[in-house]
């Protein structure tokens, strides 16, 4: 029950991006198509689910025994870019499919925030390692979601007509905007 | 460019949050109102100015094929720096703004100034740059969460001159999507009209 509650509560009710603001860059810049945004968002889940767990791992058998929490974000940052690069080599000769699909976005993920986010929120929350793991994975998942949602949104919109100052990102915000009204229908289901 | 220039241009001309839209996360998570938007901006600005300070310092040490990772971790340092004084002196801020001021790490405004200005120029003058474009942030942000608190609970800056609620939405998650939204148009009508050749 516990768990089904972290699941839900970060797929919907605290949607990482359109209530907590994280992974806002991958959230407009990639959401053009809906093919584009599945593989970045598989990208995401895999590289969360992974670093989440190593992160937990570092932060309890690494910083805290050493006294030494307060160099988390340099630790973490690093570990992440150090993941990543690892995650790309190993995918490469292994699943070569799995890196055509999902190549392209591996090194942005890098700079996705919410990665370092979620390492850092699941610290703060205290979560033990199942409960990190099945943090990440649905938080990430909820990234897909709205980034799914969004890319269908958004290949809809390129066929109407707009105002000229609303043309390119000001009218992508004010539809995100509407999106995140339709996902605050959710608050306080949990 | 004249030193003038340099620090000018990040102010409304290579704006990082309206022109350059860069930094979109803690510019939308963190403006609640005119007094966080403004925190936010000031951390993020230490940050920027000091790290592409000892960028340009290391820039001509630091191998070209591992650049990456140590201005990640000069800016990392910076950021804990940071961190810690702000845990220090103004703990309200830093409960309210949370998980956005470790985040600073990962903001591409301080990664993109680093790579584009910083490795390539003395220490002064990205000094200047980092300041330009800090007081830029700084600007967008307190402008977005001036009117984000001014909407949803009709104060500004902590000083209510409205009676009643304000509207609540504004304050909430959509409200940032669409007073950024909106803000953009204002802008962007009022850059065409400003120069008209430009497009």
């Amino acid at each position: 029950m516990e768990y089904f509650i972290i699941v839900i509560s970060a797929i919907f009710v605290n949607n990482i991006v359109l209530s907590q603001f994280l992974a806002i860059c991958p959230f407009l810049g990639v959401s053009n198509k809906v093919s584009t945004s599945i593989g970045m968002g598989m990208a995401v889940t895999f590289v969360i689910g992974l670093s989440s767990i190593v992160a937990y791992l570092i932060q309890y058998y690494v910083l805290v025994p050493l006294h030494i929490e307060y160099m988390q974000t340099i630790v973490f940052i690093l570990l992440i870019a150090a993941l990543v690069q690892m995650v790309e080599i190993i995918l490469k000769k292994i699943s070569p499919a799995l890196y055509q699909a999902l190549g392209v976005f591996l090194p942005l993920i890098t700079t996705n925030c919410a990665v370092l986010g979620v390492a850092i929120l699941l610290v703060q929350k205290e979560f033990n390692l199942l409960q990190s793991f099945t943090f990440a994975v649905s938080t990430a998942l909820g990234f897909m979601l709205a980034l799914v949602l969004f890319a269908g949104l958004r290949e809809r919109l390129d066929l109407e007509e707009q105002p000229k100052s609303m043309k390119g990102l000001p009218i992508i915000l004010i539809t995100a905007s509407i999106l995140a009204m339709a996902f605050m229908g959710f608050s306080g289901l949990v | 460019m004249s030193k003038f220039q340099l620090f000018a241009k990040g102010l409304i001309k290579e704006n990082p949050v309206f022109v350059l839209l860069l930094g979109m996360c803690p510019t939308l998570g963190t403006t609640t109102s005119a007094i966080n938007g403004m925190g936010m901006g000031i951390a993020t600005m230490f940050v920027l100015m000091l790290s592409n300070m000892a960028i340009a310092l290391i820039r001509n040490v630091v191998p070209d094929k591992v650049r990456i990772p140590c201005f990640i971790v000069v800016i990392a340092s910076f950021v804990t720096v940071v961190e810690l004084l702000m845990q220090a002196f103004v703990p309200d801020l830093y409960a309210t703004l949370g998980v956005f001021i470790p985040l600073i790490v990962v903001n591409c405004i301080i990664l993109g100034r680093a790579e584009a200005f910083a490795s390539k120029n003395t220490v002064f003058d990205s000094m200047l740059d980092g300041l330009g474009i800090g007081v830029g942030f700084v600007l967008a942000l307190t402008v977005l969460g001036g009117t984000r608190e001014l909407l949803g609970a009709g104060s500004l800056f902590g000083r209510k001159f409205i009676t009643g609620d304000g509207i609540l939405i504004f304050v909430l998650a959509p409200g940032a999507f669409m007073v950024f939204g909106f803000l953009m148009v204002l802008f962007n009508k009022l850059s065409a009209r400003l120069n008209p050749k430009a497009k």
